[in-house]
């Protein structure tokens, strides 16, 4: 039956030799190589609960009251999308399944995509002719945050309101045109009036997940025309690849990946409480919650706004840099412009145009590694700030003293965490040890003095 | 299938494997099964996530199992296909330069184009000005306070000079003003006179030790929502407002200042007056421009 249904569509394409080479294209076995399939599986989540969710959310900020199934908000004035949001969670079967599966599936989207970029980085899979491949992932991972904000604000729940307030000021804080470009998004001030929550809304299921799909498309057209990369070992050389093929090893593999991960968002998504906007209330601008806190994904822009002085540089009497600008726009764009940045600043520091397609244990190249770790631990630090408010108010530590420390800990704590990395990754290097196994023995020789010889490695 | 050989290595499948993978084929389908059931019945949140979350994770077994032990395992190297191809690339080069061999005024060509394309750009662009009078920028200095507004509560009441008690807060808002607008809302806080430290410019603005705020922080626009009244010693740190966003903090008793926090400047305060019917009422508009800070925001 599959060769008559091959016959008859190869005798209409034409395509047969390209499926046969990609069925048994080759998929080298890596467990860390699974975190981009994980974000891709996580996506797809993503699009089929939120196609679910459409058919009964309600885009409106338009005023009603509320005579719906949860009794503690019966009678309260709040829009028809926040009363749409309690509809879905508690008059539709299934609707709180899907929308709290809907919500999770964005948080581990956003975590295996992070962890995606940091195995990426440390094994150095951004060199050419993979760096195409690289700049597009970042990219997504800047689109992801940005949907994953998108969608949580669309509710007009307290969390959400207080949210998008922020990012209004975010935007009015850009030096001469933020006022501009404020009134342009919200249509008015503050806010803003039915046609920005219509924008939000495309924008959530349309705009963006359509950008990213093109994005993610590229991503793996890419890695298929430079085959996965590999790391080094007995066949592995920079001119072959080695691992299981397509068809049909990999297939059934990576199907169950996916399986597993849909399980694991149901899972979530039915047994553990996410975002119960219930609890919020409807959002109004004179209203605000302590303890407020975003999605995790974003923590670090919290973070970042937290731990800014409150420095507001002016020229004449007019505001230059109003204070939000400094967390969330320039740190973001440092943080990205990092990222971007970080091939070319290799090569040219290495002088290295080569293609690569063995990649490094992060041990492998010391100095990158350390780079990355003092990074990522800057970024870690901010990210870690932006809880201090939870700490605050769970564990009473004072708020300013927490603070008073990050803002010392983000200048030193990232050259601390570099210089320990390069030293265990040159450790690691002469001493040939697993990071968690550690030294596996080898064989010693006594030499006709009395001292010791190393004859084979571990 | 005539003229067909075999490709894959040969393979005997374990018979465990069979069993462990129709099972929880099986499985699977019970899960499935068992979420539709739920659904029909009463579909509790946590029996649907759990079912639906089960069938899946039972697929996912039976599909690991078959991959890893039911079809034939092997590795396979393959050699890598050059990335470069360099006489293609050239080719490509020689394809757009011998396009305009038979042009000689190039630059014109090119500066045409380039005042074409981007007057193209500004007309598939322009029409996103419609998405906000973006120029009038004056909408952001919106201020609703003048003399004599009155100051009325959550439902509408006017508040009296009696409703504010020492070391309380109360929200309030300009009377008959959307509420929702950034410049009607107040926080209203009252102080022990002797207590206020007020610059001379604002005395007389605080009656009885009434003081009024904005109540949109300077810093990101989150409502200040927090009072911090210290009722029996250590009295230090003082009376403070709180914003719980990112934990700006103003002093009321010196007229909003900054005391920590990212905020840049001070929370604008509102003057106030007592009517004689004991109403509260602003004796004019706010000491600054409320709201979070932008370009259009002057000191002073």
């Amino acid at each position: 039956m599959i060769y008559r249904l091959v016959r008859y569509l190869d005798s209409r394409t034409g395509r047969t030799p390209v499926v046969k080479k990609l069925l048994r294209y080759i998929f080298p076995d890596h467990w860390s190589f699974l975190l981009g399939e994980v974000a891709l599986y996580c996506f797809v989540v993503l699009v089929w609960t939120g196609i679910y969710l459409t058919f009964f959310f309600d885009p409106s900020i338009h005023s009603t009251i509320y005579h719906g199934e949860y009794g503690p908000l019966r009678g309260q004035e709040m829009s028809q999308a926040y009363r749409s949001m309690l509809d879905l969670s508690f008059r539709y079967k299934a609707g709180l399944l899907m929308r709290q599966t809907h919500h999770w599936a964005a948080d581990v989207f956003l975590v295996a995509i992070t962890l995606h970029l940091v195995r990426v980085f440390f094994t150095g899979a951004f060199r050419k002719p993979r760096d195409l491949t690289y700049y597009v992932g970042i990219l997504m991972l800047a689109l992801a945050m940005f949907e994953g904000f998108a969608g949580y604000s669309l509710g007009d729940d307290l969390l959400s309101g207080m949210g998008l307030v922020i990012a209004y000021s975010v935007v009015l804080s850009i030096p001469f045109v933020g006022g501009n470009l404020a009134l342009l998004i919200w249509h008015g001030p503050f806010p803003g009036t039915s046609e920005f929550i219509s924008r939000l809304y495309i924008a959530h299921v349309l705009l963006v997940p359509v950008a990213i799909g093109v994005l993610l498309t590229i991503h793996l057209v890419t890695i298929v025309f430079t085959h996965h990369s590999q790391f080094p070992g007995k066949r592995e050389r920079e001119s072959n690849v080695v691992g299981t093929p397509a068809w049909p090893g990999y297939a059934f593999r990576t199907i169950g990946l996916a399986l597993s991960v849909t399980a694991v968002l149901f899972l979530l998504g039915g047994l553990v409480q996410i975002n119960p906007v219930w609890e919020w209330g409807p959002y109004h601008t004179y209203q605000s919650t302590n303890g407020a806190q975003p999605d995790w994904y974003l923590g670090w822009l919290i973070g970042a706004l937290r731990l800014m002085p409150g420095w507001e540089p002016h020229i004449g009497h007019y505001t230059l840099i109003p204070n939000a600008f400094w967390g969330g726009v320039l740190f973001p764009l440092i943080v990205f412009g990092f990222l971007f940045a970080w091939p070319s600043i290799e090569r040219r520091i290495t002088r290295d145009y080569e293609f690569h397609h063995l990649l490094n244990r992060p041990r492998d190249v010391p100095w990158r590694t350390a780079v990355g770790v003092g990074f990522f631990t800057w970024v870690g630090m901010i990210f870690f700030a932006g809880s201090s408010d939870r700490v605050f108010v769970q564990m009473h530590i004072s708020y300013t003293s927490q603070i008073h420390v990050y803002q010392a800990l983000v200048f030193v704590l990232p050259f601390v965490a570099a210089w320990v990395a390069k030293r265990v990754c040159e450790e690691l290097l002469r001493a040939e040890a697993h990071p968690l196994r550690g030294p596996g023995g080898g064989r010693v020789r006594r030499l006709p003095g009395g001292g010791f010889e190393r004859v084979s490695r571990p | 299938m005539r003229g067909a050989r075999p490709l894959l290595p040969r393979w005997r499948a374990p018979r465990w494997a069979e069993l462990v993978a129709g099972w929880a084929l099986l499985l699977a389908a019970a899960a499935a099964i068992g979420f539709i059931v739920v659904y029909v019945y009463g579909a509790d949140t946590q029996w649907l996530g759990l079912s639906l979350g089960l069938a899946f994770a039972f697929l996912a077994a039976a599909s690991i199992v078959g991959a890893k032990k039911l079809v034939p395992q092997e590795r396979k190297e393959e050699e890598r296909e050059p990335l470069d191809h360099e006489k293609d690339d050239l080719d490509i080069a020689v394809y757009f330069q011998e396009a305009g061999q038979g042009i000689t005024r190039t630059k014109l060509l090119k500066r045409a184009g380039g005042v074409a394309g981007l007057a193209f750009v500004g007309a598939i662009v322009a029409p996103l000005a419609s998405c906000g009078a973006f120029l009038d920028v004056e909408e952001l200095r919106a201020m609703v306070w003048r003399r004599g507004v009155r100051l009325v509560d959550d439902v509408g009441r006017p508040l009296t000079a009696a409703d504010i008690a020492i070391g309380s807060m109360t929200p309030a808002f300009a009377e008959g003003s959307d509420r929702e607008k950034l410049d009607s809302s107040l926080i209203v806080v009252r102080l022990k006179p002797a207590d206020l430290r007020l610059p001379g410019k604002r005395s007389g603005w605080a009656p009885d030790g009434i003081l009024a705020f904005s109540k949109i922080c300077t810093h990101a626009g989150c409502a200040v929502s927090m009072f911090r009244y210290p009722l029996y010693p250590p009295r230090v740190p003082g009376p403070a407002l709180v914003c719980p966003c990112h934990y700006s903090t103003f002093d009321p008793a010196s007229g909003g200042t900054v005391l920590f926090g990212p905020a840049g400047r001070p929370l604008p305060q509102l003057p106030l007056a007592v009517d004689d019917e004991g109403r509260l009422r602003a004796a004019g508009p706010m000491s600054g421009p409320i709201g979070p800070s932008w370009w259009g925001v002057q000191e002073g």
